[in-house]
């Protein structure tokens, strides 16, 4: 390679009209799936205050009690297949090419048509509120009996529009896992093993091969389901001799490693934004990537213990809860990782980094309550109860969430080419650090109490945490406004990013920002060490400092 | 500075392992349908509906024949294609398809002959699922090598052709290892 030749040429098209149709470049559809996903966020979140509102007081005075179903059924829902799983799509397709040196995805066709099924689901999730009867109301899970009960007789109810939606975004989702696999096994630069592949890659082939695994089991026994509904099967049906508890088998199946498919993810974005900011290496790198397929094979054998209280046989509950509890190894091998990583480093405490800080400690309180809710006496005991809601916000928002956060202030000038402003960022941060924690700390002895989910109105000694954690998801609510703000004045005339403003080291800093169309182009550099080689001055690639000069230079000149 | 052609990265190679991948994923809804049929049939008190006596085996022993013999047929047009041999391609890939389109036929006639529907508790619902969801994917191998034996008349397309029909026949012979498995299951597994 010579450095004449770098760096590649600017992306031709830049409007931002290219949003807005069918385009196969990966790095145009990375962003289409988070502005889609965050739309959906406003719309989920909007349903999460209404909810918060109603259980501000005791009684069921906001909203009638079916629409209040309703609205906790499709909170769940949105959040889940509508925000968080386009979301890391998104990022995936940001990251994965550039990170590996790819051009784009091994499919970018079916690429592009995976995320325009995601707006297609997406309209029947939220039309399902305009038919009649109102959306489908049995809880995100859908258990039957409740879910196939159909009393208005309508062939298009809410119920089966979310059948429908969720088979449709099993379907986008393994798409897209058939594309991310293929373009991770296929697609690296020269000279990048698997062990020197960024932990991110890593973290998102294990996340990605769960999907394949797990998602076909959902979307079969949600086809099955949709014909109880609907065309009169007994599948689930007892009185057919169809058995309810198949369904649950089929569902947990997946939506247990569903959890880990958002993790992982999230792990590796610690994994990547620890070293930059505490300027050292990755510690423990190699376990850190084996962990994650040990998170794999266990994840695939934990489903049971949602189903604890179900009626499943003595010998599978004690199963289950070891597996389970095996799953805080593996996890705790990445923990101590991070630990070692900011241990005696020197630390910058950015938006991004704060993010990740606070997404860590959230996770550490999920983990150890994870563990509590593995032991089946203490599950059977708060099952049902707001502690499980305290629990997987725990994991979901104060973890998942914020490491996406982390990852968006992160790539943001990459990807974008402009600066965000850390003044809100770092108010982005404080708003949803206390918010989260004051709006999910209160259901653990809430649920330890006794308060059920699912209901409206709840006895007045319940009162004191309810309202603790009604204040919290306001300022939950309130904390996306400096976000939203700050991502759009920065999109709109934030200063222009350089091509490496973090100094961090990876495949994905040594384009320009923001990339051209692919990426490297045919000048894909050879990788000659792992990404982590901070306060080493360990070059990660050939020709590293002729590159680097290079883009100094032609943002000089720019 | 001059910019860089854009690079073509559906390459042949990744388009055989996405597939490998999406059949590993279809044998998991297998999976799921099968374990539940298993699952249903064991715990259920009543598993035949009333006034059935359970299913004639000789008609689908002959689909299970013929959809075996169709897994050697590709194999040999497959051989064929890698010698360059085109006819004997054609001729032993037609061979396959008439094969596939007779399972078909064979098992409309058992579906037509049936004393049960979809809907007779939980033995016809997870009868017609199973049966309907292979013959879907019956149906569907069929289709892709009518596409084959198209573009296998487009000489530009060979190469391409070629990539289609390593995978056509990936798909036919996992088509055919799921119909053992549900014979087994329907149609040998037939006492508790």
């Amino acid at each position: 390679m010579t450095s004449a030749t770098f760096p590649p040429s600017p992306p031709e098209n830049t409007s931002w009209s290219r949003y807005f149709g069918f385009n196969t470049d990966a790095k145009v559809i990375g962003i289409q799936y988070i502005v889609t996903a965050f739309f959906f966020f406003l719309i989920g979140g909007l349903l999460a205050m209404i909810i918060r509102g109603e259980l501000i007081t005791p009684p069921a005075d906001l909203v009638d009690r079916t629409v209040y179903n309703g609205i906790y059924t499709m909170h769940g829902t949105i959040m889940l297949f509508l925000f968080i799983f386009p979301v890391l799509n998104g990022l995936n397709n940001l990251l994965i090419p550039t990170m590996i040196g790819a051009p784009d995805m091994a499919f970018p066709r079916l690429n592009a048509v995976a995320f325009w099924l995601v707006p297609i689901f997406g309209a029947l999730l939220i039309g399902s509120f305009f038919v009649p009867g109102g959306p489908a109301y049995s809880g995100w899970w859908s258990y039957p009996p409740v879910s196939t009960q159909n009393p208005l007789g309508h062939f298009i109810n809410g119920q089966g529009l979310w059948i429908t939606a969720v088979a449709l975004s099993g379907v986008s989702s393994i798409m897209g896992a058939i594309n991310f696999v293929t373009t991770i096994l296929r697609m690296r630069a020269p000279g990048m093993g698997f062990f020197r592949m960024p932990v991110y890659c890593w973290t998102a082939l294990a996340a990605q091969s769960l999907q394949l695994i797990g998602l076909p089991a959902l979307t079969g026994g949600a086809v099955m389901l949709l014909m109880d509904l609907s065309f009169g099967t007994s599948f689930y049906q007892p009185e057919g001799g169809g058995d309810p508890v198949l369904y649950q088998h089929f569902f947990w199946f997946y939506s247990h490693p569903a959890v880990y498919v958002i993790i992982l993810p999230v792990f590796g974005i610690f994994s990547e934004l620890f070293p930059v900011y505490s300027r050292k290496p990755l510690f423990g790198y190699v376990y850190v990537c084996l962990a994650s397929f040990i998170i794999v094979a266990l994840g695939l054998v934990v489903w049971v213990h949602h189903m604890f209280p179900s009626g499943v046989a003595q010998w599978m509950r004690n199963f289950f809860m070891f597996s389970t509890m095996l799953i805080a190894v593996p996890t705790g091998v990445k923990v101590f990782a991070w630990l070692g990583t900011i241990w005696r480093g020197k630390l910058r405490l950015t938006t991004p980094m704060l993010f990740c800080l606070g997404g860590l400690f959230n996770f550490v309180f999920a983990g150890i309550t994870g563990i509590m809710l593995a032991t089946v006496p203490v599950d059977i005991h708060v099952s049902n109860t707001y502690f499980v809601v305290g629990h997987f916000h725990y994991v979901i928002y104060g973890a998942a969430v914020m490491g996406i956060f982390a990852a968006i202030y992160h790539w943001f000038p990459k990807f974008i080419g402009r600066m965000p402003y850390e003044g809100l960022g770092k108010l982005h941060f404080l708003l949803t650090f206390i918010g989260a924690n004051l709006n999910f700390l209160p259901m653990h002895p809430l649920g330890l109490m006794g308060m059920p989910r699912r209901v409206s109105s709840y006895d007045p000694e319940f009162a004191f945490w309810n309202v603790l954690a009604s204040l919290g998801a306001f300022l939950l609510g309130v904390s996306i406004i400096p976000f939203l703000l700050n991502m759009v004045s920065a999109w709109v005339r934030g200063p222009k990013a350089p091509h490496n403003p973090w100094n961090a080291i990876g495949l994905e800093w040594l384009l320009p920002s923001p990339p051209p169309e692919d990426n490297f182009g045919e000048h894909v550099p050879t990788v000659i060490s792992r990404p982590y080689g901070y306060g080493t001055g360990e070059p990660l690639v050939e020709h590293q400092a002729e590159i680097e000069n290079q883009l100094t230079l032609e943002e000089a000149r720019a | 500075m001059t910019a860089t052609p854009h690079l073509n990265t559906e390459h042949p190679k990744h388009n055989l392992t996405g597939f490998i991948i999406f059949l590993c994923s279809e044998s998991v809804i297998f999976l799921a349908f099968f374990s539940g049929f298993a699952l249903l049939k064991t715990a259920a008190l009543n598993w035949l509906p009333p006034g059935v006596e359970g299913l004639e085996w000789r008609t689908p022993l002959l689909n299970t024949v013929v959809l075996i013999s169709s897994s050697g047929t590709i194999w040999l047009a497959e051989r064929c294609m890698s010698k360059g041999n085109l006819v004997g391609f054609r001729a032993f890939w037609l061979l396959t398809m008439a094969l596939g389109a007779y399972f078909l036929y064979g098992q409309a006639v058992e579906w037509g002959g049936l004393q049960f529907g979809f809907t007779s508790g939980v033995f016809g619902g997870t009868f017609y699922l199973l049966t309907g969801f292979h013959g879907l994917h019956v149906a569907t191998g069929v289709f892709l090598m009518g596409l084959m034996l198209v573009k296998s008349f487009i000489p530009q397309n060979y190469a391409g052709g070629e990539q289609g029909v390593q995978a056509t026949s990936l798909f036919w012979h996992f088509v055919d290892v799921i119909w053992i498995i549900l014979f087994v299951l329907l149609y040998v597994w037939q006492r508790s």
